[in-house]
């Protein structure tokens, strides 16, 4: 398949071996390297192409010769996988160094994308600032270190204090089951038909945003799971599964959410940050622990009054079981490419763009939980907005996606059982019983139980 | 030339086969660049999509280092996914809707009335069609998702009457996506159409005139069985042309709600690119290479059938 480009980039090696080595007898002294970072960018999203920016000047003024070539992509979570992903099989258009979401990595460490980092990580004296739980997320299941975590989040419910004392809630709001956030929703409803209650994602327009933001939330807070790790296996019929898709039924059934066809456009999420919060049109949502990034000064949605108007809450478990809440964590990471033709320089400018001063700067621009450990003891990082103590205190609840590389499509085949349900197309026992098949036949029956 | 036209032919006449042959073949020279590219860039990548589809070939994980030979797997899998049938009765319906039905017979029927219309008429209806069909692809899917949204430009003409619309894109997706086509693919089949009428000749018309044939006995059987061939051809063209669409589709509805208007192109890029399973992806993307061969060879019959 790939042959023949194997054959001309060896024909193409050999060349240059032969032409180098023609060279060898005239030392370089000026020897022109070029490093190419690959990251994502988008109208919303610049905190990272801030970071790069600084780390690139910094670099280069350190490394004479060295030029960094900085080539953001401009997508969306799924597109920019895409993109990357499609990049790295060639070693002409794979990135030295790249931004990489946690739940890809251990797949694409599979697909030989990723540089194995444990001696460099060895030898470099900021590693053991990392907090031990941050280091998992770029660790392979051979146990290596493939990747180095920019930063983690979670996932917490977002409200607007004024919307909820219009409908008589008492703030600081903290419900202690679903029943008690349908009640409320209920409440707000009543109080003002014009307001959207209570958002949660749904369907596959959302993507990651729908199962992350919503589904998880839900179904871990019954004590079920999607993935047992101690077995290895999906888990399939649980009880779980069809409460959980029950409960967004009941949500967009009385409207207490977003209209369905709201929920299927992809950038639905702008809405809310945007308009339907900022104005007290929506009472309350599930989002990541980054929401403030957008509002604060230099973001998207600049918002100065969602420092008092905002406030954030546990999301409960189904009947308030232990441990009375639940969220979710991803984050994103740098690694290295596999096929880089200068790995130590690769290395040595990820390390660059992670020093404290980088890091604190993206985990501010960008409301991320620090896992550098004088980051996150930095007074400017505590004091980045008002909500920094309540969603890191979140990381005792907190889930991690199973990041097989069977994940992506189990994660569509949860996002199509969500939009079944809202759109009416299937009662949640028959989108549970429809996603259970489509699993078996995705993993195979030797790889899911029952439960 | 010198050489007198007898002894030419005779020179010609006295060639050995061999000689013939070799004479044939260099006459093949000058098509072989042409040959050649279209080998490299048409060829190549439709023999390499349909190599892919009986493996396992994936963007990421074990499969993207080390694809797999799987055999006919993906395209068994095919008859038990629950999408795909729906996926293919959609492309069907889309093709069917859009281009046999609705751009072939709408632009028939515009470039029958601009015969008889005057030019100004003509020129002016011809601009109007023509326009939507120069805008690249990707500029005529935003203008036909901003007509056709919950706050566009539909919406927005019917709140003049008073009515309340609905997110057309959302409870009609396919019948929005198929108008959209129609919309954008008429003027092809216009111009063809234009062009076939101006070549039958007047006197047949006439003389059917004078025997007292009526307008549509006059089109049904003077004017389309003359313009037989460009029928076929027409339809042949937008028929593969629609089968390929992706981009309107994409960009108007992405597919949903719940796979409504999910096309096989569409289903191909989400498999391969959206799940990253490349082989099924491909697979997908052979069957409906299969399925416009099939189309196209049925058009080719009928336009030998054509030309007596």
């Amino acid at each position: 398949m790939r042959r023949p480009v194997r054959i001309g980039a060896a024909l193409l090696g050999v060349v240059g071996l032969l032409a180098s080595a023609a060279c060898s007898a005239q030392p370089q002294a000026t020897s022109k390297q070029t490093i190419k970072i690959v990251y994502q960018k988008t109208d919303s999203f610049t905190a990272l192409d801030k970071v790069f920016q600084d780390a690139k000047q910094e670099f280069e003024a350190a490394n004479a010769g060295v030029t960094v070539d900085l080539e953001p992509i401009q997508a969306n979570d799924d597109d920019y996988g895409t993109k990357l992903a499609l990049a790295q099989r060639s070693p002409d258009t794979a990135p030295d160094v790249f931004y990489e979401d946690t739940f890809k990595v251990r797949s694409d460490v599979d697909a030989g994308y990723l540089l194995k980092l444990d001696s460099q990580l060895a030898s470099w004296d900021e590693w053991s600032k990392f907090n031990e739980g941050a280091k998992a997320a770029g660790r392979g299941d051979d146990g290596s270190i493939y990747a180095v975590p920019l930063g983690t989040d979670t996932r917490a419910i977002w409200y607007n204090k004024t919307v909820l004392q219009k409908a008589g809630i008492p703030v600081p709001w903290q419900p202690k089951t679903w029943d008690d956030i349908l009640a409320a929703a209920r409440k707000m409803k009543a109080a003002d038909p014009g307001v959207i209650p209570f958002s949660m994602y749904a369907g596959t327009g959302t993507g990651e945003g729908t199962v992350m933001q919503s589904f998880y939330e839900l179904l871990y807070g019954t004590g079920s799971s999607l993935y047992s790790e101690s077995d290895k296996k999906w888990v399939l019929g649980s009880k779980g599964f069809t409460d959980s898709l029950q409960f967004l039924k009941t949500l967009y059934d009385e409207k207490l959410s977003v209209t369905p066809a709201d929920a299927l456009d992809a950038n639905v999420w702008k809405k809310v940050f945007g308009q339907w919060l900022p104005q007290g049109k929506m009472g309350a949502t599930v989002e990541g622990s980054y929401a403030p990034s957008f509002w604060q000064k230099g973001g998207s949605y600049e918002w100065a009054g969602y420092t008092q108007d905002m406030g954030v809450a546990t999301f409960p478990t189904q009947f308030g079981q232990d441990p009375g809440g639940v969220s979710m964590s991803g984050g994103w990471t740098l690694a290295v490419g596999a096929k880089t033709k200068a790995p130590d320089l690769a290395f040595k400018f990820l390390t660059t763009a992670l020093n404290k001063k980088n890091a604190l700067a993206f985990d501010v621009n960008n409301s991320q939980i620090a896992v550098r450990t004088d980051v996150a003891s930095d007074p400017g990082y505590q004091a980045a907005n008002p909500f920094v103590k309540a969603v890191s205190d979140l990381v005792g609840v907190t889930h991690y996606r199973p990041a097989t590389a069977d994940y992506p499509k189990i994660s569509l085949a949860v996002q199509q059982a969500t939009e079944a349900v809202i759109t009416g197309k299937q009662s949640p026992a028959e989108a549970a019983a429809e996603y259970d098949a489509s699993v078996k036949k995705l993993v195979g029956d030797a790889k899911v139980m029952q439960k | 030339m010198a050489v007198p036209d007898s002894l030419s032919r005779s020179s010609l006449r006295r060639r050995t086969p061999i000689q013939r042959t070799l004479r044939r073949r260099l006459r093949l020279l000058p098509v072989v660049p042409s040959i050649v590219l279209l080998g490299f860039f048409m060829l190549a990548p439709v023999a390499w999509s349909f190599y892919a589809s009986f493996t396992n070939a994936a963007l990421s994980g074990q499969a993207a280092l080390n694809p797999q030979w799987v055999g006919l797997d993906n395209y068994a899998r095919m008859l038990t996914d629950s999408v795909f049938p729906l996926s293919a009765w959609l492309t069907m319906v889309f093709v069917i809707a859009s281009a046999i039905l609705g751009q072939n017979a709408l632009g028939l029927g515009i470039a029958l009335l601009m015969t008889r219309s005057g030019g100004a008429t003509a020129s002016l209806v011809g601009t109007v069609v023509v326009a939507s069909w120069i805008l690249p692809e990707i500029v005529a899917a935003f203008a036909a998702y901003a007509y056709f949204s919950q706050d566009g430009t539909l919406n927005q003409l019917l709140g003049l009457f008073g009515v309340q619309g609905t997110n057309w894109l959302y409870a009609f997706p396919m019948a929005a996506v198929v108008l959209a086509n129609v919309w954008r693919g008429t003027a092809f089949s216009m111009l063809v159409y234009r062009a076939a009428l101006s070549q039958v000749p007047r006197d047949i018309s006439e003389a059917a005139l004078m025997d007292g044939a009526r307008g549509w006995q006059r089109l049904a059987f003077i004017t389309l069985p003359i313009i037989r061939g460009s029928i076929a051809t027409n339809l042949m063209l937008i028929t593969l042309q629609t089968l390929a669409v992706f981009t309107l589709i994409w960009v108007m509805t992405g597919g949903g709600p719940s796979n409504a208007s999910t096309t096989l192109p569409v289903l191909a890029y989400q498999e391969a690119f959206k799940l990253g399973d490349i082989g099924y992806g491909t697979a997908i993307a052979s069957v409906l290479i299969l399925i416009g061969m099939v189309f196209g060879a049925v058009y080719v019959r009928l336009i030998r059938g054509a030309k007596p």
